[in-house]
């Protein structure tokens, strides 16, 4: 799969390997779409064309297929992270059509023909994007879990800010929003990090956007 | 979640006749709710909806100087929207206060109006609750019950309704536009959408089986101050304790309009009269008979410190 190519070994396969659970491999899509009470009849399925990345991938989906399980068990692009599944997190953090979505709470059939971007289509191991490098750069994660969800989010949030969406700490809302640390503190709101990386998530979207952060 | 057919809609009508024909169905939009909710199980809808392709996505001008925002105009547009911003500035407040960037995009416009309740107790299924299981009880009342109603309750239910959207709405006069499957509309105040608990908590607005909610109108700007204050347990992407939705003019008069106090966005239009009167008068007639818990009766005193910090505000 040419999303794997540089990760001989990924994080995934060292898990899946190590706990040994064959129900876990073998039936990824069945982790969420439990068949409870649907035994004598197949749950319904239907097509969906989903263009990820600038690839168009056409796959037949239980219809209770959220996006994000699309992108992970489908398409095996397991860069998108699920972490709450209930949009509260933002470790799923995607971009639909120019926007940054929760793509846990939306099914992957409302996503027919949408251009969509994950995290690996925003830069590669050998040419990072400038969010990601600067990520790397001011060490903006511990574990990395929520990374990728945080940097899907950052990249938007400068997009929204240039795009004159105004935010809840923007002092007069008829005006241009600039990147500031209160702007951004309050627009990255949706992105949990358990590790505590605040302050270098700030310095790296800050560094992007060529502002400096306040106190 | 429970596994259900899913179907898109080309036109609202069509959407309608599919609802009101098809058994267990719902619409669905922006779905940040409706999604949360089916994969607790508290919604078990049999057939979705999808009404994304109705083009109700745009936000014009009406005959009598107002604005008619499309069903499906997401938060963030309509919170961005120029016109907006200008002429019904505690609209875009309100919505900017509400959720995180990330929901905002996707959540829609009426979808805000008819999102379900955050009591913790609609969301444990394992607990009685009215609202998800009429006759069933309430393990609010009596329960953990600090972010809950003050105002307009029952003893069958004492949620609050979640929207900060709907609160702005409410002081600006919006008006609800649907249609049913026989192609007839209707125009419901917003005062007359959402429903207070009563008996019947499980039945949240006026809308028919199969009505759609096609769009809201704002009356033409009624120029004052806006201001949207939420008070809430941390500063951002966090529901309301309170918050007030303002217009005020010059010499203190205006309209005001409440969250997170009943099931309903709240407003006294007849507690307007004491605004010139100060916070005190102000929050007095606006909470009379209230019913608060050992929780949640510290709401009433915020009420009146947070009109208090409005009027202050608006005299800057």
């Amino acid at each position: 799969m040419h999303q794997d190519e540089g990760f001989p070994v990924s994080r995934r396969g060292v898990i899946a390997g190590g706990v040994a659970s064959a129900t876990l491999v073998a039936a990824p899509a069945a982790a969420q779409a439990q068949t409870q009470g649907t035994a004598q009849s197949a749950p319904p399925t239907m097509p969906v064309t989903l263009k990820v990345n600038g690839r168009t991938t056409k796959i037949n989906v239980d219809t209770r297929t959220t996006l994000l399980d699309a992108l992970r068990e489908n398409l095996k692009l397991t860069g998108t992270k699920k972490g709450c599944d209930h949009g509260q997190c933002g470790a799923c953090t995607v971009i639909v059509e120019g926007r940054r979505i929760n793509s846990c709470l939306t099914l992957a059939v409302m996503h027919e023909g949408e251009e969509i971007t994950t995290i690996e289509g925003l830069g590669t191991p050998e040419k990072l994007h400038a969010m990601q490098a600067a990520f790397v750069k001011h060490d903006g994660y511990q574990c990395g879990y929520c990374t990728p969800g945080q940097i899907c989010s950052a990249v938007a949030t400068l997009g929204e800010i240039k795009a004159g969406i105004p935010s809840h700490v923007t002092g007069d809302i008829s005006a241009q929003p600039t990147v500031t640390t209160d702007e951004l503190r309050e627009r990255m709101s949706g992105n949990i990090c358990r590790c505590g990386a605040y302050a270098n998530i700030i310095d790296a979207i800050h560094d992007v956007a060529g502002t400096e952060r306040s106190a | 979640m429970k596994a259900f057919t899913y179907e898109r809609a080309t036109s609202a009508k069509e959407a309608a006749s599919a609802a009101v024909r098809t058994p267990g169905a719902k619409f669905i939009a922006g779905g940040t709710n409706l999604l949360d909710l089916m994969k607790l199980q508290i919604e078990t809808p049999q057939h979705l909806i999808d009404v994304n392709g109705l083009g109700l996505d745009k936000i014009t001008p009406t005959a009598d100087g107002g604005l008619r925002v499309g069903a499906l105009v997401r938060n963030t547009d309509l919170a961005a929207d120029a016109r907006v911003r200008k002429d019904y500035g505690v609209l875009s407040r309100a919505l900017v206060s509400g959720a995180s960037g990330q929901l905002r995009n996707k959540a829609t416009t009426a979808g805000n109006l008819l999102q379900r309740t955050r009591c913790p107790y609609f969301y444990d299924t394992t607990k009685p609750c009215n609202k998800r299981q009429p006759g069933s009880g309430c393990a609010a009342i009596g329960g953990f019950n600090r972010n809950l109603a003050v105002m307009g309750t029952s003893d069958a239910c004492i949620a609050t309704h979640p929207s900060d959207m709907a609160v702005a709405m409410r002081v600006l006069d919006a008006t609800v536009e649907t249609v049913n499957a026989a192609s007839q509309t209707r125009a419901i105040p917003i005062a007359d959408f959402h429903r207070l608990p009563g008996a019947t908590p499980n039945i949240e607005t006026s809308l028919a089986h199969g009505e759609l909610i096609t769009a809201v109108t704002l009356p033409k700007p009624i120029g004052g101050t806006h201001i949207y204050q939420k008070v809430r347990d941390r500063a951002s992407y966090a529901f309301a304790l309170i918050s007030v939705a303002a217009v005020i003019q010059p010499g203190g008069r205006g309209r005001l309009a409440f969250g997170g106090l009943a099931h309903k966005p709240w407003r006294v239009e007849s507690a307007e009269a004491q605004m010139p009167n100060g916070a005190k008068a102000t929050a007095s007639a606006v909470l009379a008979g209230a019913r608060t818990t050992s929780q949640n009766a510290f709401k009433l005193p915020l009420v009146e410190r947070t009109i208090g910090a409005v009027f202050e505000e608006a005299k800057a």
